[in-house]
């Protein structure tokens, strides 16, 4: 057995969350430099096994197994391939920036981060990244889904307690009760493939690799791939079920709202990918046109929903909608290039919508109002965060040299090999993306400042700048060095491709 | 005669008796302060014979014992440890209840319900059976109408006396039908006579449905639930608890074993009318417990909704099955009693069971909210407490048997077990008292419910994460069914 890298990343949350909550809660600055010191090993970590994943063999690497329950063939079963090693990654650098965002300050009079019971909420943010990693790196269905229901709920608290105080409790509560409709649908599915397994081959396991190779037939497929596609699906924001993201997203204080967009719409992506397209694959097939259909919707639709926005928030929900519509439209295709586009664009959208929720955090902090009329002339007094935001539009309107660029492409040339007119309507998204981002940046960021505004805004803090300089880093390197992450995404992409039959 | 197998089998009733005399013997010694201290005599002696019927009382193969009248296995002996656990901490919350804690004959109520709750998970023949489901129930009449000044305890125990005498000749009227179609009580030797071949289906059906009546009310599944709520409100609080976990594993013990064993033939027929009846206990508690804004009576309809859960397990009728039914039951009784216990802590310090009085809890007692985020999350079905991994077990065992719309309605009702579940959290972590300073003051917890409720919560954690060695017990328990 090697060192268990990956059974460590997963734990350090829970344990850091456990160690805080067992400190005294006055004690916020020791609070903060656990979660912090937590945060950094994670990172580091993550980026340990991001480096040192061997794309020459592919297939999954740093595979741990400890027995859990025999019985019914449930084992703590943990590796990565091309696709969630960049995605622990993910994890591990929004779970640092995170943590620098909420940092908050006792003694200035600056609403930034959080001030109201630190130890709580970097407890239950801790115990969402627990889940978040634990189902990124599980190989065995029962303990991803185990672990995605932990991702789950501590969203509910994180929003209902520190949340925006105007529909913080509708909107935790509508974002709570659609995922859980949709994550225990998608179990329902999962159970009939655990008792299908067991018919067709007398072998009671969770084993998803096991599982691939069970056999499953057109029919059944074609029956359980959408309950567990879309079910999966909720999470990663799938039009017509998208309908909680934007209201969570707003809802949610910044750092939450950096995991909600960044890390957790992914687990929904990566869910239903894993176990959706994976383990059903000629379902896949069948339904493709649906999520096709459903995916160029979101991307056209929820890119024109943020244009219209006049809320900084709700855009960039809206925004996320929309780009999470790419990746699901990359999976639709079941092509070489649309899948890798989507393995890709999980990770630049990840930071790149991090880094959006970051800067709108600050600037609400400061300004208290979301409303973009009244909000003008912040480049003066954040040039950082401008930048910041500037680098992150520009990703989001998948400019050249940036890693928007790199992941959008290669879907758009999936979808064009299976159906030219979908990439053509799809591609009207970048037309609305580049307005609705451009028109933000001219009037938040270079308009005038509103009087009333002149004198309350102060500059970001040192932290606030670590953190951005750190999503910054990664958007621009996939850029301008698309080996950093292309060749390691494709060879988890071959495996996909394996499973489909090689198409 | 008297075999060392013989007295194993009623190993954990003899220690019992001699502790239920013991604390007879000893109450009337000690002064009235001192009284509550029976408590943690019966929690600790309670937990010591467990510890000696651990070593002692193991069961090996399935085996007959007292003449045929019980049946020496795991199921019955996993389902005795649970009663006698959930009956230890029971004692542990009743000590500072202040009505009832210094007297010393509530202990004893207490171990003799206990006494006959085991037998029932043991019972192997129909009159044994009647006898220990009766030596159960009387207690808990008294019980839950202890408070004798108190309009609605007495109206709690009079109510649970009248739906429990009733259901329960209706059952035993349900037993001599059975009787006399096959001339025999034992439930093992019920499996080759009780079948559709010797019987006309309707009479079959019919006799069932008598003695489901009186099952149906010990674990509150629709359309004998009625009682529930209104007990659960008056009777003491850990006497609701107590009633709401225990006493209905109880009544699933005997389901399980006389449906599994003695029925077994009929199980196409009543596996369709037990699905029905999880389907609306399910529907009916869970929207019932909708608009409570009592956490008592909230709890009460929850329960209900419970056992409609658990009776999946019994709907799928396999192996699977029965195991997930125990396992259910066994991270139900020690999710239940968490909650119940903090109702308790909560109630005495402020002498309030609203849901809006529990506003700012966390604030007050961070750990006091924590433990309840474990026990309402537990309740939810949500990772990593007990309750996700029985739902799961549960639901696998619905759709392996067939049962899909079943774990469908099941799943629906855990979407309506959210809304009402998150918004009793939401009052404890971010509503604010009225007066924000009371938010200083902690709800105290004596001693007892200190360490009732860390092992509960412990619990609660341990079988919704190191799950193997329960689903260990509980699997072995079902074996001895098939």
């Amino acid at each position: 057995m090697n060192f268990p890298v990956l059974s460590i990343i997963t734990f350090t949350p829970l344990v850091a969350a456990v160690v805080m909550l067992l400190m005294p809660a006055q004690r916020k600055n020791e609070v903060r430099a656990v979660a912090l010191a937590a945060a950094i090993f994670a990172l580091i970590l993550s980026a340990w096994v991001f480096f040192t994943y061997n794309q020459s063999t592919a297939g999954y690497q740093f595979v741990e197994r400890y027995n859990w329950l025999p019985a019914l063939g449930i084992s703590l079963y943990f590796g990565v391939d091309g696709i969630s090693a960049p995605l622990v990654l993910l994890t591990g650098v929004v779970m640092f920036t995170g943590v620098l965002i909420s940092w908050g300050d006792d003694d200035k009079h600056v609403m930034a981060g959080i001030q109201d019971r630190p130890r709580e909420f970097f407890a239950f943010l801790f115990i969402l990244a627990w889940g978040v990693f634990g189902v990124f790196v599980s190989l065995d269905l029962f303990m991803l889904f185990f672990f995605y229901e932990i991702a789950v709920f501590p969203m509910y608290l994180l929003i209902v307690i520190w949340g925006w105080i105007q529909t913080r409790e509708y909107a935790a509560m509508k974002l709570t009760i659609y995922l859980f409709i949709g994550s225990v649908i998608s179990l329902v599915g999962v159970l009939a493939m655990y008792w299908l397994q067991y018919k067709n081959t007398g072998v009671l396991s969770f084993d998803m690799l096991l599982m691939e190779k069970a056999g499953f037939s057109h029919a059944f497929q074609n029956i359980w791939f959408l309950p567990v596609f879309l079910g999966f699906a909720v999470l990663g924001g799938i039009w017509p079920f998208h309908n909680w993201s934007p209201d969570g997203h707003v809802a949610a204080p910044t750092a939450v709202s950096m995991f909600h967009a960044g890390v957790l719409m992914k687990l929904g992506a990566f869910a239903a990918l894993r176990v959706g397209i994976m383990l059903l694959p000629d379902g896949a097939k069948y339904w493709q046109w649906l999520i096709m259909f459903f995916a160029a919707v979101a991307v056209v639709y929820g890119a024109y929903i943020a244009f219209v926005q006049m809320d900084f928030k709700y855009m960039v929900g809206f925004s996320s909608v929309s780009h999470m519509g790419l990746v699901m439209l990359g999976f639709s295709t079941l092509n070489r290039q649309g899948l890798l586009g989507s393995g890709l664009q999980m990770f630049s959208h990840g930071v790149m919508t991090a880094l959006f929720f970051a800067v709108v955090g600050m600037i609400y902090d400061r300004a208290h109002t979301r409303q973009i009329p009244e909000l003008g002339g912040m480049a003066k007094i954040m040039p950082f965060a401008t930048i910041g935001f500037i680098i992150g539009g520009l990703v989001s309107m998948g400019m050249p040299l940036f890693s928007g660029f790199i992941a959008e492409f290669p879907i758009f040339m999936g979808v064009w090999g299976r159906q030219w007119l979908v990439a053509v309507i799809a591609s009207i998204s970048i037309v609305i993306t580049a307005a609705y981002i451009m028109r933000n940046i001219r009037q938040v960021f270079f308009g005038n400042m509103p009087e009333k505004l002149e004198g309350h805004i102060t500059d970001i803090t040192i932290l606030d700048k670590v953190a951005i300089t750190t999503l910054c880093f990664f958007m621009i390197v996939i850029g301008l060095f698309p080996s950093f992450m292309v060749p390691m995404v494709q060879t988890g992409v071959e495996n996909i491709l394996r499973l489909l039959g090689g198409s | 005669m008297f075999t060392s197998t013989m007295f194993a089998a009623i190993l954990p009733e003899v220690l019992i008796l001699v502790l239920g005399m013991l604390v007879l013997i000893i109450e009337p010694f000690w002064k009235e302060e001192k009284r509550r201290n029976v408590g943690w005599l019966t929690a600790g002696g309670l937990f010591v014979a467990m510890a000696i019927s651990l070593i002692f009382g193991q069961p090996g193969e399935p085996a007959s014992a007292l003449g045929g009248m019980i049946r020496f296995d795991w199921l019955g002996f996993f389902f005795k440890m649970l009663f006698m656990f959930a009956a230890a901490v029971t004692a542990l919350l009743l000590m500072d209840n202040e009505k009832v804690g210094h007297r010393g004959e509530a202990y004893l109520l207490l171990l003799a319900s206990l006494l006959g709750m085991n037998l029932m998970a043991v019972s192997s023949d129909l009159v044994m059976l009647y006898l220990s489901i009766e030596t159960t129930s009387i207690p808990l009449y008294i019980l839950s109408g202890f408070m004798l000044a108190d309009e609605k305890s007495t109206e709690a125990g009079f109510k649970y006396l009248l739906f429990g005498v009733l259901t329960s000749t209706i059952m035993l009227y349900g037993f001599s039908l059975v009787f006399g179609f096959t001339g025999t009580t034992s439930l093992y030797q019920l499996t080759d006579m009780f079948k559709t071949g010797d019987l006309p289906l309707v009479t079959a059906l019919g006799t069932m449905a008598l003695i489901l009546v009186g099952l149906g009310f010990k674990v509150s599944i629709v359309p004998f639930h009625f009682w529930a709520p209104d007990v659960y409100e008056g009777a003491p609080i850990p006497v609701a608890g107590f009633l709401s976990t225990a006493s209905k594993a109880a009544g699933f013990a005997v389901v399980v074993r006389l449906f599994f064993v003695a029925f077994s033939g009929f199980s196409v027929s009543w596996t369709t009318v037990l699905a029905v009846l999880a389907a609306i206990t399910m529907t009916v508690g869970n929207l019932l417990a909708l608009p409570q804004t009592n956490v008592k009576r909230l709890l009460a309809f929850s329960s209900i909704a419970h056992a409609g859960y658990a009776m999946i397990g019994v709907v799928a009728f396999s192996q699977l099955g029965a195991a997930s039914v125990v396992f259910y039951l066994a991270a139900y009784i020690a999710t239940n009693l968490l909650a119940f216990g903090i109702v308790m802590a909560f109630a005495r310090a402020t002498g309030s069971e609203d849901l809006k009085d529990y506003s700012g809890m966390s604030r007050r007692s961070p750990w006091l909210g924590l433990m309840m985020l474990a026990a309402f999350l537990s309740l939810t079905g949500m990772p990593p407490f007990g309750g996700f991994v029985a739902k799961i077990f549960v639901f696998a065992a619905g759709i392996q048997a067939g049962y899909v719309w079943l774990v469908i309605v099941g799943i629906l009702n855990s979407v309506i077990g959210v809304y009402y579940y998150l918004n009793v959290l939401k009052y404890v972590y971010l509503y604010r008292m009225p007066n924000q300073d009371e938010e200083n003051h902690p709800i105290p917890l004596t001693r007892p419910y200190a360490i009732a409720l860390i092992v509960l919560a412990l619990g609660v954690l341990l079988i919704g994460t190191v799950f193997a060695p329960w689903f260990g017990w509980s699997n072995a328990a079902a074996l001895n069914l098939f």
